[in-house]
């Protein structure tokens, strides 16, 4: 006992004298970036890639430029295992620290974003949703704090009907087919359905949702009941070992693999490696990039890789996640150049980087000069478009590789807008948010 | 010495019988009290250390007085009746659903009837009390089949309470307000006109329920009906024997057990998360509050906050500690360590003393007590 006792007690002194020793060693000139991600539970697999290109990113804008305008980056990780609890707890551990606090904060699960919207509101730090969370957050004038940037779930919703249609012939073809949706049943999984509810109407298909539970290992009988419907295109809306799940169940109960259509999060290497050649015909839409190296990856191998300091293997670079992690963490650092612009080089807090979001403009040629000529398109934030773009691409695994088979789809801002506005419009009305005059921000 | 008693004569049986009969006991528990209702939230509000920030009241205090209240609350059932529920989780659910159905206002169309029953969005007190009430009824309902069944089978039968209603929650829109996305918003915390907003506020929320619900629950447990629970608990036939109704006592367990739990889940949901999803009262949920109050101690008050403290806090600061002192690990090797300690932790404290903190601090406080020749 005494032996433990004295192990406890030098703990204990560790812990002090490190408490006292590295308070000192922040610097001034440093912006602080929080990166919630999971390294560990079931979506792990799926985690891990965009945390290291998030990562690799920030390193990589440390070591080639020093940093934004001679202001460094200082990052820290913390580990949410996808699990909302502990996302609010690693924010309100990150959100205060480095000289002005967090700059904005990257939740990387629909779940969190919900748990987060308000606090980061009243905190004042940008929340960046990119391709994920609230899709009514597109509602800037209400949402000032979130940006669900280059696409929102009822955008893709669209995107995937779209080419669902033009595979069938036209739109008009829609008529009476069945398209089911298969879920993982969280806020992340349940996003798309008014917006296909609203499309099915629209089209004059028939829509069944059908839910998978956390985690999705288990797809039996929702594969039952798929082959028993026989719907003509399913889509999944998964994550981490859901999806190579779903394709593996789909090749049991001999679904074809080319009516499935994964969303841009059910479209990356870890979610048909495991389920083999079953996989081949699998098709996913596109966050705007895929997969492959571009001007940017020669960087990232050149500054972060040649110097030991990547959080990867190499060979992992440049793989669909792994890439959004990197758009990610651009944006994010453009966003902080555009906030710079205004209020001076130096460390911003998050009212100021959420200024940066909402005047972001990059023009195809600042991707092409930042290297990411061919991942992205144009970006245009704005107070009443918090999204910016809303294109997608649909690509299509070979059994080693993905493939892009589609040319660029736009989704329908005609059909999601008043859905946006009623819903967001709820929202401000439940939380007695007086939205803002967009006409008025500049 | 600290404990010791000399001098402290009872004249009275009222003295006697008080809720805390050592002296030492009251100064010890007003000062904690003061500590946490004058000198945290003074702190808090100066931001002196380790208040600077708001992540120990936030993070660490908020969850660990909710939790702490519900852990009494599966205590008073588990520690006390001794019937084991997998269910705690599920009641938590039901406290947070009924208090945002009941604050939101409720709309029950009955369109074959041509008549549909609303009521109007209740004060936030009186929806959480209310979500409490709900949770009690249903625990009532779910405790029944207690009487047929013991030990591990009936931790089986509150196993299907929690997967009831993950899903009732999860599948019928009614409850999310027809929400999408399934994950719905607190209403404003308004307590007769004052708003409760910062987390120093939230903060004194959450404690003034909390000792006021312990205060009670020390109460009955030492009164007629906890010795019945006990009673129960430790054998059934000879309770019965002796006069003590089954049937009363272990339905009277379950409905205040789950009145507390509700009350705490309606807490969590309102006041700490703000925001939730059915998952937040998953069976992680439920298997996280049993551990409490086994690690804590199975009937007893205060192991019900020690072992919250632990199950909650622990894992947190060994998450913290690499970070804190400067140690390059990745986040993936931190969590790996975390689970191994913690793992090795619950391992080791539950050889050393299967009863758990509770027993631990009942023999410091009778050796001391005995002080300076404990035996």
């Amino acid at each position: 006992m005494s032996n433990i006792a004295r192990d406890l007690v030098m703990l204990a002194a560790a812990i002090v004298s490190g408490a006292v020793f590295s308070a000192p060693a922040t610097a001034q000139n440093e912006q602080f970036i929080p990166i919630l991600s999971y390294r560990t539970g079931p979506y792990a697999v799926n985690g891990a890639p965009y945390a290291n290109g998030v990562a690799d990113y920030y390193n990589l804008v440390n070591e080639r430029d020093g940093g934004i305008n001679g202001v460094k980056l200082l990052v820290e990780e913390c580990e949410t295992s996808y699990a909302t609890d502990k996302g609010v707890e690693c924010y309100e551990r990150l959100k205060s620290k480095g000289p002005t606090g967090a700059a904005f904060i990257n939740p990387l699960s629909t779940g969190i974003t919900f748990a987060l919207t308000e606090k980061t509101a009243a905190d004042k730090i940008p929340i960046i949703t990119m391709g994920y969370g609230r899709a009514d957050s597109k509602n800037g004038a209400v949402f000032a704090y979130n940006f669900p940037l280059l696409g929102t779930y009822w955008s893709a919703a669209d995107i995937a009907i779209q080419h669902v249609a033009r595979e069938l012939g036209g739109i008009d073809k829609l008529k009476g087919r069945k398209i089911s949706l298969l879920y993982h049943d969280s806020p992340y999984g349940k996003e798309p359905i008014p917006m296909l509810q609203v499309l099915a109407q629209k089209y004059g298909f028939e829509f069944t949702p059908i839910p998978v539970t956390h985690p999705g290992v288990e797809q039996k009988s929702q594969w039952l009941a798929i082959r028993q419907n026989r719907p003509d295109y399913v889509l999944v809306w998964g994550w981490g070992v859901m999806n190579s799940t779903a394709v593996k169940e789909a090749a049991a109960v001999a679904y074809p693999r080319d009516k499935m259509i994964g969303v841009w999060w059910s479209g990356a290497e870890p979610d048909v490696t495991p389920a083999g050649d079953q996989a081949i015909g699998y098709k996913s839409l596109m966050l705007q990039h895929g997969a492959g190296k571009f001007p940017v990856h020669a960087d990232i191998e050149k500054y972060v890789y040649a110097k030991g300091k990547g959080s990867t293997e190499p060979g992992k670079v440049g793989e669909v996640l792994y890439n959004r992690g990197m758009v990610n963490a651009m944006l994010g650092v453009e966003a902080i150049r555009k906030a710079q612009e205004k209020f001076g080089q130096k460390p911003l807090t998050g009212e100021q980087v959420r200024w940066g979001l909402e005047n972001l403009n990059l023009s195809d040629a600042r991707i092409k000069e930042l290297g990411f000529e061919g991942m992205l398109k144009s970006i245009r934030i704005s107070c009443s478009d918090h999204e910016g773009t809303r294109d997608g691409r649909v690509q299509q695994w070979d059994g080693r590789s993905w493939k892009i088979i589609s040319d660029w789809y736009t989704a329908d801002e005609s059909l999601i807008d008043p859905l946006v506005a009623d819903v967001s419009g709820k929202y401000a009305a439940d939380k007695k948010i007086q939205p803002r005059d967009c006409a008025k921000e500049s | 010495m600290l404990y010791r008693e000399t001098g402290q004569f009872k004249t009275a049986y009222a003295q006697d019988m008080a809720i805390f009969p050592i002296r030492q006991d009251r100064i010890g528990l007003g000062i904690l009290l003061g500590i946490a209702f004058i000198g945290v939230p003074l702190l808090a509000t100066f931001h002196i250390w380790p208040f600077g920030r708001d992540y120990l009241l936030w993070a660490i205090l908020l969850p660990f007085l909710v939790l702490a209240l519900a852990a009494i609350g599966t205590n008073i059932l588990v520690g006390y009746c001794g019937q084991i529920s997998l269910g705690s989780g599920a009641f938590m659910a039901i406290g947070a659903y009924s208090a945002y159905k009941l604050g939101t206002g409720v709309h029950i169309p009955l369109a074959w009837l041509g008549f549909a029953i609303s009521i109007p969005p209740l004060p936030v007190l009186a929806s959480i009390l209310l979500g409490g009430l709900a949770a009690a009824g249903c625990g009532i309902l779910f405790g029944i089949p207690s009487l047929r069944i013991k030990g591990l089978y009936l931790a089986v039968a509150t196993l299907a309470a929690q997967f009831f209603f993950d899903w009732v929650f999860l599948r019928v829109p009614w409850f999310t307000n027809y929400a999408p996305s399934g994950s719905v918003n607190a209403p404003e915390l308004n307590f007769f006109g004052a708003v409760v907003q910062t987390p120093v506020e939230r903060y004194l929320l959450c404690l003034t329920f909390v000792t006021v619900i312990a205060f009670l629950a020390k109460n009955l447990v030492r009164g007629n009906l906890g010795r019945q629970w006990m009673a129960i608990r430790d054998m059934d036939i000879a309770a019965e024997l002796i006069g003590i109704r089954p049937l009363y006592a272990k339905l009277t367990a379950f409905a205040v057990s789950s009145f507390i739990i509700g009350v705490a889940g309606a807490l969590w949901a309102f006041v700490y998360l703000g925001s939730w999803e059915p998952l937040a009262f998953s069976i992680d949920r439920s298997l996280q509050l049993l551990f409490m109050v086994i690690i804590g101690g199975l009937g007893s008050i205060m192991g019900s906050f020690v072992g919250a403290a632990f199950i909650l806090i622990v894992p947190i600061m060994l998450n913290l500690i690499p970070t804190e002192l400067g140690v390059p690990l990745s986040t993936e090797t931190i969590t790996h360590l975390e689970f191994i300690i913690f793992g090795s932790l619950i391992c080791y404290l539950l050889i050393k003393e299967p009863h758990g903190f509770a027993r631990l601090i009942s023999i410091c406080k009778e050796k001391l007590r005995l002080w300076p020749f404990p035996y």
